[in-house]
């Protein structure tokens, strides 16, 4: 057995010590560490926590892990990195503080990194998201030649300047694990500590969902259905949005999030319909625009919210 | 005088704009110190990926104070003239001083402007250029507003001398200026100060910073060559990542290792690509086997186990690349060895031009064009048709997919893999050049004739639909296909006449599709010449039989026809422009290339080349400047006779009306002159064209000197004016002289 103390100095031996310590990590530097967020979603930016609250005036610092999916690039297992669905871990905060790479430095030795026998870089990578509406400046980090995490300052969400500037972070979960256990095929990785009495790999837990889905993303999904739903989401989206913002009781409601939602359901279902290769290059830029002004109106709608401003929410009236 | 240490000390700065960074540091910092009146002896600016850095030495301690007198109204004007004049001043009525002018008394104002400290314009002159620096892209960051590359984090702005340093004051959005900076991001982190450049860059050095970058690339490469030769290696140059990398680290720690053996049977482009643009690793070379078989990787620290840790990372990141080009490449491979059909059916999926079709569409009409023109280049047509088919299939391959700069190189390997003879591989790869006006012109028969119909079938394409550079746009890269087919055809001597080229062709791009035809005319053409004797159906008859068959609409047909033949026409002018230019940088003058284009059989580069060669050269020499005085002269006086007269004289000079020897010296002279003229001509060689036109010069001053053209006795003057006349012709069968300049 190892003691406690042992846990926090010595490296992680599992998929799931890397996660632990980042979660501890980020929650001992004042984030709330937030749960993932229960839609499909392809990076962690999409997750409301970050795309919404990085717009408005209103403090925030968040930390969550965040299922992504990238149907495109589903390997029915078979390849050693590549994954279409995979852990992303996300830290967003509001200004962002000075000493940002500090803290960000901080978090790679908790997982065993140790910048004095590594070789650390910030190399010029500038972000930007054609469905969100959003563009930020700064690096991917680099672990001895390897890219281990997006480091970048949000400039622009949803057509809206951010002021203050947040700081985002986001490292690939899977790949800096298996550098950081030495594991050369992510499906060979231990997802929970090998001594357990059910040791478990990743492999153990995602091989044959990998394989579903990437049959289903590729060969299976409806791409009649999958556009019938993008409509859909396309409508209601607009329906929320163009709904008054007061209800029958007279109390003021705008709906944001719910809209937002309808936006990051778009926005997958394009990619699920990309990935069924029915999606021409000009129609491509056609249907980014299309989930771009869905997300663009969502921030809209937002910036004049109190998650936003930081203003108290209206009183509902008396009586409803 | 007092030295300056201006350092902008911020998070990680892109390489890419570090050397423009420093330039315009120094420059907009020196610019506003001299225009506020300092001066100084000299600069110089440095980077590292954290900072900016400016040493000025020798800057004067003040800037000298300036006396200026201005003249007001007279001393009688309205109270609201001199009230006027005392604000635009700002000095009190007190303070004026009336002096005695012409008009009377009138009021003169002396402004004096006491110098200023240096401190105080180094301040706002930094400040003003932190605030507007022109960085390619910048950001904010946290709760301000101030804009820099990334988020930036202290300032030193130091002015020293021998008293000692001191600060200048100076605060921009909450970074106070100061005399401290920091080391190395991990070896020496703390903050320490300094008291002037040179303390300050011993002290980065103490602190493992080599603050010059120019020191950076040195050392890289001097460690990495000595790492190679250790192990009988050499490194690959490549200045650009030598840059790049140099901008990457502060403290550059090489480290050599090996490539996996399992990787070595990779391409050695592969291998190179793959390292460069992934890792930003420089490839090593083994000299006596040929491969690259080693990387270097430039680390930014120094370890306690002298980098092992860092180094099996960075193979362990180069493996996993290698694996992925290795899928790759094995996979292209056995699609190659497979006839490459998949990737042949894949390019009708992509699109070239919505207009022009799909890339197979592409390569239908290339290799129509690679067909006819592989007589004129001394190719064997079906090679070029069949190099052209495969020229472009590693575009659909997986590792053209992942490294797009490998077009062509891969599609050679390819080829050869697809058993495709060496000729129609090489076609493969080189088709694509030249691309730059310094890159080499392929000279193997296919590939020029791939090469050409390359670029041919680009330009008559977006010329068909009307698609032209204007200004400085021209996203197909247009002129460098047109400089890139007159390049071809100069070093391989293609005689070819453009115009017949592009007419026909335009046409094939544009009849069909306002006819509603369903035929694709250039397939058609392919699959009968495969059928009959190589070349027995050209473009042009392809044209001529498919204009029969359609039989309503003839006027459309003629409609299309001119049109097709104005944009052959405008194609042809852009080519005689991007000659000119290309001749120019030749040391060929314009109006030579003016004169020689107004000659018939001018869609002819080689013809029109080597007309205007000929031309320069003779000019160059001093019969040929004062023949060209004598050309022009006889012009003159015909253009003049012709007009007054209102006839052309062309004909019937006779020697028998010669009334001095001069004239019959010059009949005698013409007479042995224009066959062997018209000869060399017609031999198209054109130094003995010029050289016997350059033999009338003795006859043609003497004639001058000698005879009065007008005259008046009538039958003379004509006679004479005939004479002149087949002096303009025979200079006509060269150039139109009239166009040259002097």
């Amino acid at each position: 057995m190892t003691s406690p103390k042992d846990n926090q100095t010595a490296k992680p031996v599992c998929f799931q010590d890397v996660i632990l310590r980042l979660q501890s990590y980020w929650a001992e530097q004042g984030c709330a560490v937030l749960q993932p967020y229960d839609m499909e979603v392809g990076a962690g930016t999409f997750h409301p926590a970050t795309t919404l609250r990085s717009l408005g005036a209103r403090p925030w610092a968040a930390a969550y892990v965040q299922p992504s999916r990238r149907p495109t690039d589903g390997r029915y297992g078979e390849n050693p990195n590549r994954l279409q669905h995979y852990y992303q871990y996300q830290v967003i905060i509001k200004p962002s503080p000075p000493n940002l790479q500090e803290l960000y430095l901080g978090s790679l030795k908790a997982i065993g990194l140790d910048p004095m026998v590594h070789d650390v870089r910030f190399v010029e990578d500038d972000w930007e998201s054609p469905t969100l509406g959003a563009w930020g400046l700064g690096w991917e980090v680099w672990c001895d030649g390897m890219e281990v995490s997006q480091f970048t300052y949000f400039q622009q969400v949803g057509g809206h300047d951010c002021k203050p500037v947040s700081g985002e972070l986001t490292y690939g979960l899977e790949r800096l694990a298996m550098y950081v256990l030495g594991v050369e095929h992510v499906m060979d990785m231990p997802f929970n500590r090998p001594e357990s009495p059910i040791p478990l790999s990743y492999g153990d837990v995602f091989r044959q969902a990998e394989r579903e889905y990437s049959r289903w993303n590729f060969d299976q999904a409806d791409t009649d259905t999958l556009l019938q739903h993008f409509k859909d989401a396309e409508a209601e989206c607009d329906r929320i949005l163009s709904a008054p913002e007061t209800d029958a009781a007279g109390r003021t409601i705008p709906m944001a999030h719910p809209a937002y939602d309808q936006a990051i359901k778009a926005s997958h279902l394009f990619n699920l319909l990309d990935a069924r290769g029915v999606i021409s290059v000009t129609e491509r830029q056609a249907y980014i625009g299309r989930v771009r002004a869905l997300a663009k109106r969502c921030a809209d709608l937002f910036v004049t919210t109190s998650a936003a401003t930081g203003e108290p929410l209206p009183a509902f009236p008396a009586g409803a | 005088m007092p030295d300056l240490l201006i350092e902008l000390f911020s998070e990680e700065i892109p390489a890419r704009m570090q050397a423009r960074a420093r330039e315009d540091l120094k420059k907009l910092v020196t610019d506003g110190l001299v225009e506020a009146g300092l001066t100084y002896a000299s600069a110089g600016a440095f980077s590292t990926p954290r900072r900016l850095t400016l040493t000025i030495e020798g800057l004067t301690a003040h800037s000298p104070t300036t006396r200026e007198e201005r003249k007001g109204p007279r001393t009688d004007a309205p109270d609201a003239a001199l009230q006027g004049f005392l604000r635009s001043t700002g000095l009190t009525k007190e303070q004026l001083e009336a002096r005695d002018d012409k008009k009377g008394q009138v009021w003169f104002a002396v402004i004096q402007k006491p110098g200023r400290p240096a401190s105080e314009i180094v301040a706002e002159v930094l400040e003003a250029t932190i605030r507007n620096f022109p960085w390619p892209k910048s950001m904010r960051w946290g709760a301000g507003s101030l804009r820099w590359v990334r988020p930036l984090h202290s300032i030193i702005c130091l002015l020293s001398d021998e008293s000692g340093a001191a600060v200048v004051p100076l605060e921009i959005e909450g970074i106070a200026a100061g005399n401290s900076t920091r080391g190395h991001r991990f070896m020496a982190p703390d903050a320490f100060a300094v008291s002037g450049f040179d303390d300050y860059a011993a002290k980065l050095r103490r602190a493992k910073v080599m603050l010059d970058p120019a020191e950076r690339e040195a050392a890289i490469r001097q460690e990495a060559a000595n790492l190679a030769f250790a192990r009988g290696w050499e490194i690959m140059p490549d200045d650009g990542l030598l840059t790049e990398v140099a901008g990457l680290v502060e403290w550059p720690v090489p480290l050599m290792g090996a490539i996996e053996d399992r990787f070595l049977t990779l391409p050695p482009e592969v291998l190179q690509t793959s390292m460069k643009e992934h890792q930003k690793f420089f490839s090593a070379r083994n000299p006596r086997t040929g491969r690259i078989e080693g990387f270097v990787t430039v680390a930014n620290i120094e370890t306690p186990d002298h980098g092992e840790t860092i180094l099996k990372g960075n193979q362990r990141v180069l493996a996993a690349r290698l694996s992925d080009a290795a899928f790759f490449w094995e996979n292209d491979l056995r699609e190659a060895r497979a006839g490459m059909g998949d990737w042949a059916e894949g390019l009708a999926h992509v699109t070239f031009q919505s207009k022009l079709g799909s890339q197979a569409d592409r390569v239908q009409r290339i290799a129509a064009l690679a067909r006819e023109i592989a007589p004129l280049v001394g190719a064997d047509p079906d090679q070029a048709e069949d190099a052209a088919r495969i020229a472009k299939l590693d575009l659909r391959s997986a590792m053209v997919g992942e490294f797009p700069e490998l077009q062509g190189s891969m599609g050679r390997y390819y080829a050869l893999e697809a058993g495709k003879p060496a000729e129609v591989a090489d076609a493969a790869r080189d088709h694509y050049s030249p691309l730059g006006p310094s890159d080499a012109v392929p000279t193997a028969p296919v590939s020029v004739a791939v090469a050409l119909a390359d670029k041919l079938d680009t330009l008559t394409g977006f010329w068909a639909i009307d698609e032209k550079p204007t200004g400085s746009k021209d996203p197909f890269a247009l002129r460098r296909a047109a400089l890139g087919v007159i390049r071809l055809v100069l070093v391989n001597g293609v005689r070819a006449s453009l115009l017949k080229l592009f007419a026909p062709y335009i046409w094939l791009l544009r009849a069909p599709a306002q006819f509603g035809e369903t035929i694709n005319p250039v397939v058609d053409l392919l699959d009968r010449a495969k059928k009959a004797d190589v070349n027995s159906v050209t473009i042009d008859q392809l044209v001529a039989e498919w204009s029969s068959r359609v039989e309503d609409g003839s006027s459309k047909l003629t409609q299309i026809q001119e049109d097709s033949h104005k944009a052959a026409t405008d194609l042809l002018a852009f080519f005689h422009d991007r000659l000119k230019v290309y001749l120019r940088d030749h040391g060929i003058r314009h109006d030579i290339i003016d004169a020689v284009l107004a000659m018939p059989g001018n869609d002819d580069l080689v013809l029109l080349v080597n007309r205007a060669t000929a031309l320069n050269d003779v000019l160059k020499t001093e019969d040929g400047t004062n023949l060209l005085q004598g050309l022009k002269r006889a012009g003159n006086i015909l253009a003049q006779a012709e007009e007054k007269d209102g006839v052309e004289y062309s004909f019937g000079a006779d020697p028998k009306f010669a009334e001095t020897d001069e004239e019959r010296a010059l009949f005698a002279a013409l007479d042995k002159a224009e066959p062997a003229i018209r000869e060399a001509v017609r031999l198209e060689d054109f130094q003995a064209a010029t050289q016997g036109i350059a033999s009338l010069r003795a006859p043609i001053d003497a004639f001058f000197e000698a005879v009065q053209i007008n005259t008046d006795n009538q039958i003379t003057r004509r006679n004479r004016l005939n004479l002149l006349s087949r002096i303009r012709e025979a200079g006509r069968l060269i150039a139109d002289f009239g166009r040259i300049e002097g």
